[in-house]
């Protein structure tokens, strides 16, 4: 005799408590704290805050240790606080002029003021396991030098002051916030950038290799890549002043592509631009190659019906937020749905039965 | 600012607002019934149900035109402490209330797009009486027919072709009705 | 959670998002664009039913929340829960007594009366979807009322199978206007979208709103030689005997043993205490 299934919150209840179990896992080897994972795990607490759109290590440190390591739910629990949080108003524009850099390279010269500083870089360690790090050793201090205080120019001004690079142009209209105004095409610049910026570094990492491949013909240079930190400053306006409220790191990365020109233009490099929370390289220079490769209309380019030129496909398939929820929600019941197809199928194939019989 | 100014906001306002809303709400979706709104005042003119409405509606994404006798000193110190509603002109506003002969004509206020019907102004009349008489209105919403008083001309005036059109409320005490663009109707 | 706000969203959101409820009764079955926030649940999961539900609740309110028509399903579980700690508001399986239904793909069998405001959990909000995937050419069709697109798609069916092939999310006609999608109920249902309450949809992920209005016209497509049928497996249930409810499909044994059940969980039980039964669930004579 047919019981009907009961017990969803039961099996909910204990669903956590083992998720909690698994969590922890051997209770024998020691506990993991937020703060070794901010320290130690430094790279994916970036990538939690910058598709989180929330700077704060610590939580995002705490977001990784509650998600057992799987960042996309990390990222999820970040998103769901920071839109529990008040908003008191918006920082003045970052000048990442001023960055004190930690790292700074660029592919288009060999030499340039402020000098080529590789940072704390795996780029040219050899991708072999280290079994020493199994162990746990000291690490000897790195050597190290006087900073030179003086501010590190962008790239783009020396070409820019030959006019070889196309201007930026702000135009004073204020950039909308893509989390508080629903998406809308087309996108102008500004929100296209945030999507990505809180894009999924590996969808956002595909379309840029993508790009490379033929895939939107670009060839994009590295102008400049610079990691650092940079004050954050508010106006008050009860003070009459603006004041820095604090300091976060971010990578910038300034793309150089291909120069076009038109009978009534000169020939010019064109931009791509990325910026990310913290060190978070990967993601900057993938971003800038997105970046410039939506920009074919506004540039006069040809559509070549590359997906990344696609901003309608990308702005709506970046977000892994949105791309897992929906993905995994297939695994809610859909017998009723499912019921009415079976019905549907069973329907269409005793009438093409019937029909053959005759 | 005007102690009157500073005073009358909702008392408990996630609960209040919510109250506030489902009145509003059911105004909209039954057009012509009459419900009971109130939880704020605001200085006079404005009635209650107004002022209520305001208050669960409005805020510094809306932009507000007051029209005719809602728009004093008082009325405005109201708006900017309890909403933060910016104040504009008509062709701007998002949300408009004053009496019929101060809002009218309708000329000047935003119908939406046809690709985005919704971005259009929602008017709140203030009426010397609300009562189940007068008009005879059909549509979404109304089983049969319902009766409403509406002000002289307003049926006459709404010329918008559906989809695009204004939505309107109307207040008088702690009353309120609605007329949705898809209500049609006839003396 | 009592240091959230009552029912979670902060009073922004919450009139942002009202104000959208209110463009939609005025436009019945058009998409109100909003901006969906992030929610503790997962988009594609309810999100968007959670902040209309969360919009609209009173404390005086009394929930029920289903999926698949039944209200222990795990997710309608975890979505009343989560309004039951941050609402603090009553909550109930007899849709009779509820004053608020949050549903997943079922409107249930009981007739719903004013008073009453069912909200339904939309995945895809736009009925065109599937046939043209650029959501700049979709609003211009529904600005143009250019519906030609879904009519040749409905006409190649009978074409091809002698039947318009969509069991589910079947579309349907709104106020002589808009098409619109009813969210993946089964189209045995759409002829309850003519109704005494209020009925609004949310999709969260793709961030639209819209809604009916009580005793909106609502048609679901067809043509006149091939009448739209609200038709469901022809089988009375196992365990009430209901012949007009729509019904689970239950593999009972490893023969491939079959019965079926009202989905509508509520409505059987209610029916098995008033002392019907059906033929899976008679008692056996001593």
């Amino acid at each position: 005799m047919y019981v009907a299934v009961k017990g969803g919150e039961r099996a909910i209840d204990n669903a956590h408590a083992w998720l909690a179990e698994e969590r922890r896992g051997d209770l024998a080897v020691p506990e993991l704290t937020t703060a070794q994972i901010r320290e130690q795990m430094t790279l994916a607490v970036n990538r939690v805050m910058a598709e989180g759109s929330l700077y704060d290590p610590d939580l995002a440190a705490l977001a990784i240790k509650q998600a057992r390591g799987d960042l996309i739910e990390a990222i999820f629990l970040i998103r769901a606080y920071r839109t529990t949080l008040p908003r008191f108003g918006s920082s003045l524009p970052v000048d990442t002029g001023a960055m004190a850099c930690d790292r700074r390279i660029s592919a288009t010269f060999k030499d340039l003021p402020g000098g080529q500083v590789l940072g704390p870089t795996f780029d040219y360690t050899h991708r072999l396991l280290d079994f020493m790090l199994a162990a746990d050793g000291d690490v000897p201090a790195a050597p190290e030098m006087p900073v030179d205080p003086a501010p590190v120019p962008h790239v783009m001004s020396f070409l820019n002051s030959e006019g070889l690079i196309a201007q930026e142009t702000c135009d004073g209209t204020p950039a909308s916030d893509l989390t508080r105004a629903p998406l809308e095409l087309p996108a102008a610049r500004a929100l296209r950038l945030q999507a990505l910026t809180r894009g999924d570094e590996g969808f956002v990492l595909g379309m840029a290799y993508s790009t490379q491949r033929g895939y939107a013909r670009n060839h994009a240079f590295v102008g400049e890549l610079r990691i650092g930190t940079v004050p954050v400053e508010m106006e008050i306006p009860e003070l009459g002043i603006s004041i820095e409220i604090g300091e976060i790191t971010l990578t910038e990365c300034e793309t150089v592509n291909q120069f076009t020109g038109s009978k009534t233009e000169p020939a010019q490099f064109t931009r791509g631009y990325g910026l990310v929370f913290g060190q978070t390289e990967r993601k900057a220079i993938s971003m800038a190659l997105v970046d410039r490769a939506l920009r074919w209309e506004e540039l006069g380019e040809d559509d070549q019906g590359a997906p990344a030129q696609d901003a309608e496909f990308v702005l709506y398939h970046c977000d892994n937020i949105q791309a897992t929820g929906f993905l995994e929600h297939i695994k809610l019941p859909h017998y009723v749905d499912f019921q009415s197809e079976l019905e549907l199928v069973r329907k269409l194939r005793r009438d093409a039965t019937g029909q053959g019989a005759e | 600012m005007d102690n009157a100014a500073l005073q009358g906001g909702f008392i408990d306002p996630a609960r209040d607002a919510a109250r506030a809303f489902r009145a509003g709400m059911e105004a909209m979706a039954r057009p012509g019934t009459i419900q009971t709104l109130n939880g704020c005042t605001a200085p006079a003119p404005m009635s209650v149900a107004a002022a209520t409405l305001l208050a669960t509606l409005c805020d510094a994404e809306t932009p507000l035109h007051l029209a005719g006798t809602c728009d004093t000193d008082g009325v405005r110190d109201w708006v900017r402490f309890h909403l933060g509603a910016p104040l504009v002109g008509r062709a701007d506003a998002m949300f408009a209330v004053g009496d019929w002969d101060a809002l009218a004509p309708l000329d000047a206020y935003a119908v939406g797009t046809p690709d985005y019907p919704d971005r259009s102004a929602t008017l709140i009349v203030e009426v010397a009486a609300l009562t189940n008489t007068g008009a005879t209105l059909t549509g979404p919403g109304i089983a049969q027919t319902v009766t409403l008083s509406l002000p002289d001309g307003l049926l006459a005036a709404r010329v918008a072709r559906y989809p695009l059109g204004i939505d309107f409320y109307f207040t008088c005490g702690d009353c309120i009705a609605a007329l949705p663009r898809t209500t049609k109707g006839a003396r | 959670m009592s240091d959230y706000n009552f029912a979670y969203l902060d009073e922004q959101t919450k009139r942002m998002i009202r104000r959208a409820i209110l463009k939609g009764l005025a436009i019945p079955g058009y998409q109100v664009p909003f901006a969906s926030r992030e929610m503790p649940m997962p988009y594609g999961w309810g999100t968007g039913g959670v902040q209309v539900s969360a919009a609209v609740l009173c404390p005086e309110d009394t929930l029920k929340v289903i999926d698949q028509g039944a209200d222990d399903t795990t997710n309608a579980v975890s979505i009343r829960r989560f309004f039951e700690r941050t609402a603090q508001i009553a909550v109930t399986t007899a849709t009779a007594d509820a004053t608020v239904i949050q549903t997943r793909h079922r409107i249930p069998e009981e007739p719903l009366r004013d008073g009453q405001i069912l909200v339904y959990q939309v995945p895809i909000p736009e009925p065109l979807r599937f046939l043209e995937p650029r959501e700049s050419e979709t609003r211009k069709m529904h600005a143009l009322e250019e519906y030609g697109l879904m009519h040749v798609k409905l006409y190649e069916d009978i074409s091809r199978h002698g039947h318009i092939a969509t069991a589910y999310a079947y579309p349907v006609k709104v106020a002589d206007r808009y098409v619109m999608d009813p969210s993946p109920i089964p189209k045995f249902d759409n002829p309850k979208m003519e109704m005494a309450a209020i009925q609004l949809f949310g999709a969260g992920r793709e961030q639209r709103i819209y809604a009916l209005p009580p005793f909106t016209r609502v048609v679901s497509l067809d043509f006149e030689d091939h009448p739209f049928v609200a038709s469901k497996a022809d089988h009375p249930c196992g365990l009430c005997g209901a012949q007009d409810s729509y019904l689970d499909e239950v593999i009972v044994d490893d023969a491939g043993g079959r019965m079926f059940v009202c989905s509508d969980t509520d409505y059987c039980a209610g029916r098995q205490v008033d002392g019907h039964r059906g033929s899976d669930n008679k008692e056996d004579a001593a």
